[in-house]
């Protein structure tokens, strides 16, 4: 019933289902779309995607989405025309290329070539067996399996519900320089979520894991059961959570997840097009200090297996390791193309797009700083009065102020160098270009997070990762609502 | 775009009878958008798309699946009805999963008059001068407006149809349009950003693009200087905005599927007081024009008019047939297609006005925060604890004093809606959730 996509190569792929040639591709932006524009291009894709949910007990909820379309892409100066449709037939595309094109036409020309974003593409994440093509009923046991273990970890634990979801996705970028290239991506992800009741209180607990990897990674040393337990922890641990202290203190966060301060307090104020614009509190920026001595953060997308991980970005270019800041020094931002282009720049395979119905933007993929010297017990013993934050929900930034916030899911206060009373949820804020430079200790556990992480833009989600060592930023304001404690 | 053809969908419904399915339900949606963006007074981005996407559901006995897919062709659908029926095999049994009772589908669709039919469609010239007349007035309103991230305009044209396999078939069109703009005000190095918008479901009813451009400006002008405050529990005004927000968590506590998961605050609440007797939360989807309004649900059930939360006391959840059943009640008629499956979702969800004007209740405070902006995700669902991270104006002696950001506002909000005590006479339906100024007699504000 299920076709392997991984098998197939992406060029013969659309040839042979859709009829869409690299000919036919050439031919549209041969005669359509060149010598008009600085750039131009047609991106395929299909998608297959497989959730299956349990909730009290048994799975009873399965879907299965497929997706397919082109978008058709012409650029001239800092005018973009980009036309989409899910119907591959060859009209269809004529016309949106003809729609693409008319922004062009429009603009005259600038006279500045694209910077074709050439290179060898990786092999990250080739699988034997993709997670899609897994027989279902492994993937119930496992479910069915998750469930249990989630209950039998706490009594308090009064309903569990696990969704895994496996994705594949066939791409194929054309672009008017004559570059053709294609990737097949598999996605999967584990979320297992447990309510734990006592006394009249109730709390959540999640927990979760994934990347581009086959069915088999839960298996392996029982990280299915780590999951499950790790949900009905954190679910009956707040159950006992105290408010959380409100006011500016000292935060340590742990290893792993809470690197999405990165992603939020830097990523996104690093991304090109906000900083070609000029609207990124970080605009102009490279080559000063914005963190402390301590800190390198890398954007590294060729690491295998990841969730943020890519051969090669959205525009076909090749993904890679792009330091951000060095030693507290800005050196870096990430690129798609068109921005690479307008800021004399080269791309860095940081142009992604959710899917064929958006245009690509300059995104993260792997965010991370690179571990310290210090002993992770060492840096909690340093503290008198604070926050120990490990686990962390969603984020947001204000990119023009440089404002973020990051909202702690389980987190600790620090009394005296000892961990003592688990705290409830709080959202920790900050200002992006100086939190850093308050990183006082930096840990030697570099950890890299589980593989759940989604990343919002201009209302485009895409898979991303991020790692961090414990560390220790000596002022931050953390928003609960025990004041003067 | 106005005739409904649902002869697809009932092909597709006859296949996955055929192939073994006891019932099935299908939803379709075919649109077509076009969106322009300026900046600078430049052109950035025209995009053009035509999208369409089926879902289905079926139905083994009690055992169901869901599937969608983009691709309508013969061959594709087929490929689905077969995968959807598969998948229906091995999910489990569920005695509460099944379609609507077929008597209570809506008989004769109402004229909400969702669609724009005014004619002639304008040129993509036009549109786009539409965006850009709204960024000049914002860049024109101050000099210290030196930048921005751009004006953007979009139009989308939507046909839905709703079918199941025991013969039922209806459907709607509908059009939306919607003008932003985000200007960047700057002064002695700092830069702030704010935006401003009008949506309509006709093009002729959207505000004009200079006023647009003006709020916008004013928006992000005001914002200059902001600064950190002092950690401290003063009274909150949440401006309509922001406001809405806090309706849309108190509605995700109310959906059906948070309940039965007991993942609510709102869990065992019907009937009881959940918030000060000045509130009433009413979600409207019959009001005619509105963005959030519709005929039927993603069931075929007929849409209406649902008080939530009357004089304080919750009166109703929000719930599809399936969390009704679960849950021992009925159909509100608030199910929802948006993805492949079935969710609970809200048409013009409202907090409904009171008699204060909006300065008043900003006048009755000696000393908090107007709250214009929040950002973050700090709300938990389960315990209704809330901690978002906010920008606003300082209030001293009853007026706007300073800028504010860098500030958490945190609390529960049980005790939040408990504790209103001042709702604004300033409610416009600008979006599908729309509140009017809320205050609420104190949080804890986390500053320095």
């Amino acid at each position: 019933m299920t076709e392997n996509l991984a098998r197939q190569r992406p060029e013969s792929f659309f040839s042979d289902r859709f009829n869409v040639t690299p000919g036919l591709m050439e031919r549209l932006l041969g005669s359509n779309l060149a010598g008009r524009v600085d750039d131009a291009d047609i991106y395929l894709e299909y998608r297959v995607n497989e959730e299956l949910v349990l909730e009290e007990n048994v799975v009873k909820r399965a879907s299965r989405h497929v997706s397919q379309g082109a978008g058709v892409r012409a650029q001239s100066g800092t005018r973009t025309g980009y036309a989409h449709t899910d119907d591959l037939a060859v009209h269809n595309l004529e016309e949106a290329a003809r729609q693409a094109r008319a922004i062009a036409d429009r603009a005259g020309q600038s006279g500045v070539v694209a910077v074709p974003g050439r290179g060898r593409p990786h092999d990250l994440y080739a699988l034997a067996e993709p997670p899609i093509v897994t027989q279902l009923t492994r993937k119930l046991e496992l479910l069915r399996s998750i469930d249990a273990a989630c209950r039998a970890a706490d009594p308090r634990v009064t309903q569990v519900i696990v969704s895994l979801t496996s994705e594949e996705v066939v791409m194929l970028i054309a672009t008017a320089s004559g570059w053709t290239v294609g990737d097949v991506r598999p996605l999967t992800r584990l979320n297992v979520t447990a309510i734990a009741e006592e006394g009249g209180r109730r709390e959540i607990g999640s927990f979760g894991g994934g990347g581009r990897v086959p069915f088999d990674f839960y298996l392996e040393a029982e990280r299915w059961k780590r999951f499950a337990t790790e949900a009905a922890r954190q679910a009956t641990l707040k159950l006992r959570a105290v408010d959380a202290p409100a006011g500016a203190m000292t935060v340590v966060l742990g290893p792993g997840w809470p690197g999405i301060l990165l992603h939020e307090a830097i990523g996104h104020g690093l991304e090109g097009d906000f900083n070609r614009k000029g609207v990124s509190a970080f605009a102009g920026r490279v080559g000063q200090k914005v963190a402390s001595e301590l800190v390198t953060v890398v954007d590294d997308g060729t690491i295998a297996n990841r969730r943020g991980s890519l051969n090669v970005d959205d525009e076909g270019t090749p993904t890679g390791r792009n330091v951000l800041i060095e030693n507290g020094m800005l050196v870096g931002y990430m690129q798609d193309r068109l921005n690479a282009r307008l800021m004399g720049a080269a791309p860095t395979g940081n142009g992604r797009r959710e899917s064929y119905a958006h245009p690509p933007l300059p995104r993260m993929t792997n965010t991370f700083m690179l571990a310290g010297q210090d002993d992770p017990r060492d840096i909690l013993r340093s503290v008198k009065h604070g926050l120990y934050a490990v686990n962390f929900g969603g984020g947001q930034v204000d990119i023009t102020s440089g404002k973020f916030v990051f909202s702690a899911s389980e987190a600790y206060l620090i009394e005296n160098g000892e961990v003592t009373k688990p705290v409830k949820g709080a959202t920790l804020i900050g200002n992006g270009p100086d939190a850093l430079t308050r990183v006082s200790r930096v840990g030697h556990d570099l950890a890299l997070d589980e593989g759940v992480g989604t990343c919002g833009k201009d209302g485009q989600s895409v898979p991303v990762g991020v790692g961090l060592p414990t560390i220790r930023i000596d002022e931050m304001t953390v928003g609960g609502t025990a004041v003067g404690k | 775009m106005s005739n409904v053809d649902t002869t697809l969908l009932a092909d597709v419904l006859k296949r996955a009878t055929a192939r073994g399915a006891t019932a099935a339900d299908g939803f379709l949606i075919e649109e077509q958008s076009f969106s322009a963006s300026v900046r600078l007074g430049q052109v950035d981005t025209v995009a053009h798309s035509r999208e369409q996407r089926l879902a289905l559901r079926v139905f083994s006995g009690r055992a169901s699946a869901a599937a969608s897919t983009s691709d309508l062709s013969r061959e594709s659908l087929e490929r689905v009805v077969d995968e959807a029926t598969a998948l229906a095999r091995v999910t489990a049994e569920d005695p509460h999963a099944g379609l609507p009772d077929p008597a209570e589908l809506i008989d004769r669709v109402p004229e909400l008059e969702l669609e724009d039919h005014e004619g002639p469609e304008p040129t993509p010239e036009q549109k786009i001068e539409l965006a850009r007349r709204a960024e000049a007035a914002a860049l024109a309103a101050d000099p210290r407006i030196t930048n921005s991230e751009g004006a953007e305009y979009f139009d989308r044209r939507a046909r839905y149809a709703y079918a199941t396999s025991h013969g039922f078939a209806r459907g709607y069109s509908t059009s939306s349009f919607g003008l932003t703009v985000s200007p960047v005000a700057a002064k002695d190095g700092e830069m702030q950003r704010d935006v401003w918008y009008t949506y309509a479901r006709r093009r002729r009813a959207l505000d004009d693009p200079e006023s647009v451009g003006r709020t916008a400006a004013a928006r992000a002008l005001r914002r200059l200087g902001a600064r950190k405050v002092k950690t401290t529990e003063v009274p909150v005004i949440f401006d309509p905005d922001t406001a809405a927000s806090l309706l849309r968590s108190v509605a995700g506590a109310a959906s059906g599927p948070s309940l039965y998961r007991r993942a609510s605050f709102l869990l065992e609440r019907l009937g009881t007081r959940v918030g000060a007797p000045a509130v009433t939360i009413v979600d409207d989807g019959l009001l005619p024009g509105a963005l959030g309004s519709r005929p039927f649900d993603g069931e075929g059930l007929a849409t209406r008019r649902t008080v939530l939360v009357g004089e304080g006391k919750l009166e109703s959840y929000l719930l599809d047939t399936y969390s009704a059943r679960k849950l021992g009640l009925k159909s509100t008629h608030h199910a929802s297609r948006d993805g492949a499956g079935v969710s609970v979702g809200t048409t013009n969800l409202m907090l409904l006005p009171g008699t204060t004007p909006p300065e008043e209740l900003i006048g009755s405070v000696k000393s908090g925060l107007y709250v214009t902006e929040l950002i973050g995700f700090g709300v938990n669902g389960v315990t209704g604890d809330y901690s978002r991270g906010a920008a606003g104006l300082w209030i001293e002696d009853g007026r706007l004093a300073f800028p504010v950001e860098e500030v958490t506002v945190a609390g529960n909000l049980l005790e939040m809606f408990d504790r209103i005590e001042g709702i604004g006479n300033d409610l416009v339906l600008r979006d599908r959730v729309s509140a009017p100024t809320l205050k609420i007699a104190r949080m804890v504000v986390a500053g320095d």
